[in-house]
């Protein structure tokens, strides 16, 4: 038991940190630390970069092109690719499908799919819950029949993330009503451009597009698009929620917000004099870092202890001990980020999320984007199963109760 | 880093797993806690047998070279069985002064004699007016001749009745708030003018208020340098520190696997009663409570052998306060799920929650590290 770096991580450190700080373009760095509103082309570009790297999907078993890292060695490469304010590599494609594929999918599937995920090829979006089917999603209705050689998908998703900028959709549909309801779901994969899909944005309250609902209406799907075997989704379901959890901590990302929220508290002042030195301001901050001290350390327990139970990548039900303490911190980070800006926390200027935007700003140069963002993350506690549905998950598979 | 125990450690935890089995069972530890002196001086001689009281000396000196790992899973340990010998104060507090701060005729003197179980030790540095300021010390040590003469007074100082050596911390020079000039003294707790008042602890200890009216000492009872004990007397402090948050751990594991177990087994309106989702989710917020302190107590043992003492001194004020908040979240949950049964002195929920209680009282609160840890962020 020993939690300092040894040599050979402090190496390793050395050599994310000359990548990721030579290989990240300026201008997208720029608009992460900024708090801009970023560009479909500017996570893709960051996924090209590190896929010529070689780092492309580096949580991915070696055999399809992942790195067989330690989960310190993981750790430390999210860290720093927060600190340097790389834009998050979204999951949708490299932790959720994939991993799915990789298990259940067809050779076929595997072979096609996976290099353009971890390329950059292909955007990848989720079709899961349903404005019926939250936390309840063995509920779906979304309905998927067989004729002949393709499914007719018809039905509803919703939160679905960035489907806008999608080239493909994965998605739980029901192709059988008979026994229960779990027994009746399949995992399709859907080309975007397939005729009879709409996308409609659902405005966030912080302003933004960041989700969608997606509509079905005869969207022919070619069976050989079904992976595993039909009725089995849920199986499938399961199993790519096990692998979303992994990072799902966020620890790195927290570390840098705390980082920006000290910077900001040094920066503001009240009664003359840095919020930072007001002690009940401060406190709030000295509490929030202490558990994220805690969490960063569970988090690398849970994942080294997985990683050697079970060989693999994807963790058991202690995920979800990460999910809500990671979520929790997050909030909190983002709360006291506001609260910093005292009275300017009140502007609302969606313009000055624009990075092309040269307009005076409204209090501090940082300010525009915390309070949106705030609001925003108010969502951490609810999205990937609700912290709620998590305690049921702990209090069924970890305590037996 | 690594998240693994040696082949040794994980055998230091079987064998203290089956002491605490075979000879800390919730009535024994009963009747010990209300015996003369409050512990069993059998146990601490199979504790010496084990080693464990030669755990954090050097070999040189009759030790076995541990770290403060090997000592947190002692602690984890005795925090499940909610062990009463003077373990933290006689080898983990004092013990360690005396290792980082003695000359080598002083620790031939005392660690051998530790580690056999013949001599017991107590640090008695926090005075009555004091609170947890470490630097505030006046208790007064006055040259005389080639020696000193101390006067002043000590308040709850762990283990003082039974210790027979006393390390006192006492004013040399400058001001009672200074920090330099406090300096360390072995002194006879049966010597002239030391007079001790015993008391028990709300957990069941044992603690004693000292006086030390012109105690005369002689030069050999100086302990390190004149003047500057404060840097030894702040790593001990921090070791201490450490030892509380993994016994503070291993009473939230307890508490949990009791709660769960009574959970599964009481019965209300037909059913278990952790069917019930609040209680459900209420059980789950103690679980991550004390896993959350589980990973803070190991940040505080491998920090505690910090060679940086500011690095040790974050840490470790982040980990008290952290695991003392935590620790309050546990006992407290755990009594209210246990009702009626959670308040009474028969069932061992009550003994595990005042000792996490005062675990958090002792060597600085969660209020007080959590100022510390706070003000030193204006450092950072």
């Amino acid at each position: 038991m020993d939690l300092n770096y040894t040599p050979e991580e402090q190496v390793f450190r050395a050599e994310v940190r000359k990548f990721v700080t030579a290989g990240l373009p300026a201008d997208i760095s720029a608009k992460v630390k900024g708090g801009k509103r970023l560009a479909k082309d500017d996570f893709v570009r960051w996924q090209k970069i590190l896929h010529e790297k070689g780092w492309g999907a580096t949580m991915w078993p070696t055999k399809f092109g992942g790195t067989g890292w330690s989960a310190v060695q993981q750790h430390i490469f999210e860290e720093e690719c927060a600190e340097a304010g790389a834009p998050l590599q979204l999951p949708f494609g490299l932790k959720m499908v994939a991993p799915v594929i990789m298990a259940f999918g067809s050779k076929g599937q595997q072979d096609y799919f996976l290099p353009r995920i971890v390329d950059g090829t292909d955007w990848w979006c989720q079709g899961y819950s349903e404005p019926g089917s939250g936390s309840d999603l063995a509920s779906l209705k979304t309905k998927a029949e067989r004729k002949g050689d393709h499914y007719i998908v018809n039905g509803q998703k919703t939160w679905n993330t960035l489907g806008q900028h999608a080239d493909w959709i994965f998605c739980l549909v029901r192709t059988s009503s008979e026994g229960r309801q779990q027994e009746g779901i399949s995992f399709l994969l859907i080309d975007m451009k397939t005729p009879g899909i709409t996308v409609r944005p659902i405005i966030m309250n912080d302003g933004e597009h960041e989700i969608n609902e997606v509509w079905f209406e005869d969207v022919k799907v070619p069976t050989q698009n079904l992976v595993g075997e039909e009725n089995k989704g849920w199986t499938y379901a399961k199993f790519l929620l096990g692998h979303e959890r992994t990072g799902i901590a966020g620890v790195g990302r927290s570390k840098a917000a705390l980082h920006h929220l000290k910077d900001i508290a040094r920066n503001e002042l009240s009664y003359d004099k840095p919020l930072m030195e007001d002690a009940r301001f401060r406190d709030r901050i000295a509490q929030v870092e202490m558990e994220l001290m805690a969490l960063e350390i569970t988090n690398m327990r849970v994942l080294s202890a997985e990683k050697e139970k079970k060989g693999g990548h994807a963790i058991g039900p202690e995920a979800s001990i990460l999910k809500i303490k990671g979520s929790e911190i997050q909030q909190t980070i983002a709360e006291l980020q506001m609260q910093a800006l005292g009275h300017y926390a009140l502007p609302w200027l969606p313009e000055a999320l624009d990075p092309a935007w040269q307009g005076e700003p409204v209090g501090a140069d940082y300010a525009a984007p915390l309070s949106g963002h705030y609001f925003n993350y108010r969502k951490t506690t609810i999205y990937g199963g609700s912290n709620e549905i998590q305690k049921n998950i702990i209090a069924q598979m970890i305590l037996g109760l | 880093m690594d998240f693994n125990y040696t082949d040794e450690q994980n055998a230091l935890r079987d064998t203290l797993a089956r002491f605490i089995a075979k000879d800390y069972g919730f009535e024994q530890r009963r009747s010990l806690a209300k015996s003369e002196e409050g512990f069993s001086r059998d146990h601490w001689k199979q504790f010496a047998e084990l080693g464990l009281l030669a755990l954090p000396f050097p070999e040189a000196h009759g030790g076995l070279g541990g770290n403060a790992i090997d000592t947190m899973l002692v602690m984890d340990a005795f925090g499940r069985g909610l062990v009463l010998e003077p373990y933290l104060t006689t080898v983990i507090v004092a013990g360690s002064l005396v290792r980082e701060a003695g000359s080598d005729a002083q620790k031939e003197d005392i660690l051998p004699a530790v580690a056999g179980g013949e001599r017991l030790l107590a640090l008695a540095h926090y005075e009555p007016n004091g609170r947890y300021r470490v630097s505030r010390v006046d208790t007064a040590a006055k040259p005389k001749g080639e020696g000193w003469v101390l006067s002043g007074a000590k308040g709850v100082v762990l283990g003082g009745g039974a210790a027979d050596t006393l390390l006192v911390t006492a004013r040399s020079s400058h001001e009672p708030r200074d920090e330099d000039g406090i300096s360390l003294f072995l002194v006879d707790r049966r010597a002239k003018g030391v007079s001790v008042r015993s008391y028990m602890t709300q957990d069941g200890g044992r603690a004693a208020d000292i006086r030390f009216d012109e105690v005369e000492l002689g030069p050999e009872a100086l302990l390190g340098n004149l003047g500057a004990a404060l840097p030894d007397l702040e790593r001990t402090l921090d070791y201490g520190r450490a030892a509380l948050c993994a016994e503070a751990v291993g009473i939230m594991t307890a508490l949990n696997e009791a709660t769960l177990e009574y959970l599964k087994t009481r019965k209300q309106f037909g059913q278990p009663i952790g069917r019930f989702q609040a209680l459900q989710h209420r059980m789950v917020d103690m679980v991550i409570a004390t896993e959350q302190a589980r990973s803070m107590a190991t940040l505080a043992a491998v920090k505690a052998d910090a060679p940086n003492a500011a690095e040790r001194r974050r840490a470790l004020s982040a980990a008290k306060a952290y695991v003392g908040q935590q620790a309050r979240f546990v006992g407290q949950q755990a009594v209210q799920l246990h009702g009626g049964m959670g308040v009474v002195d028969e069932l061992n929920v009550s003994h595990y929650f005042k000792r996490l209680t005062m675990i958090n009282a002792t060597f600085g609160d969660a209020d007080h590290h959590l100022g510390l840890f706070s003000d030193m962020l204006l450092a950072a």
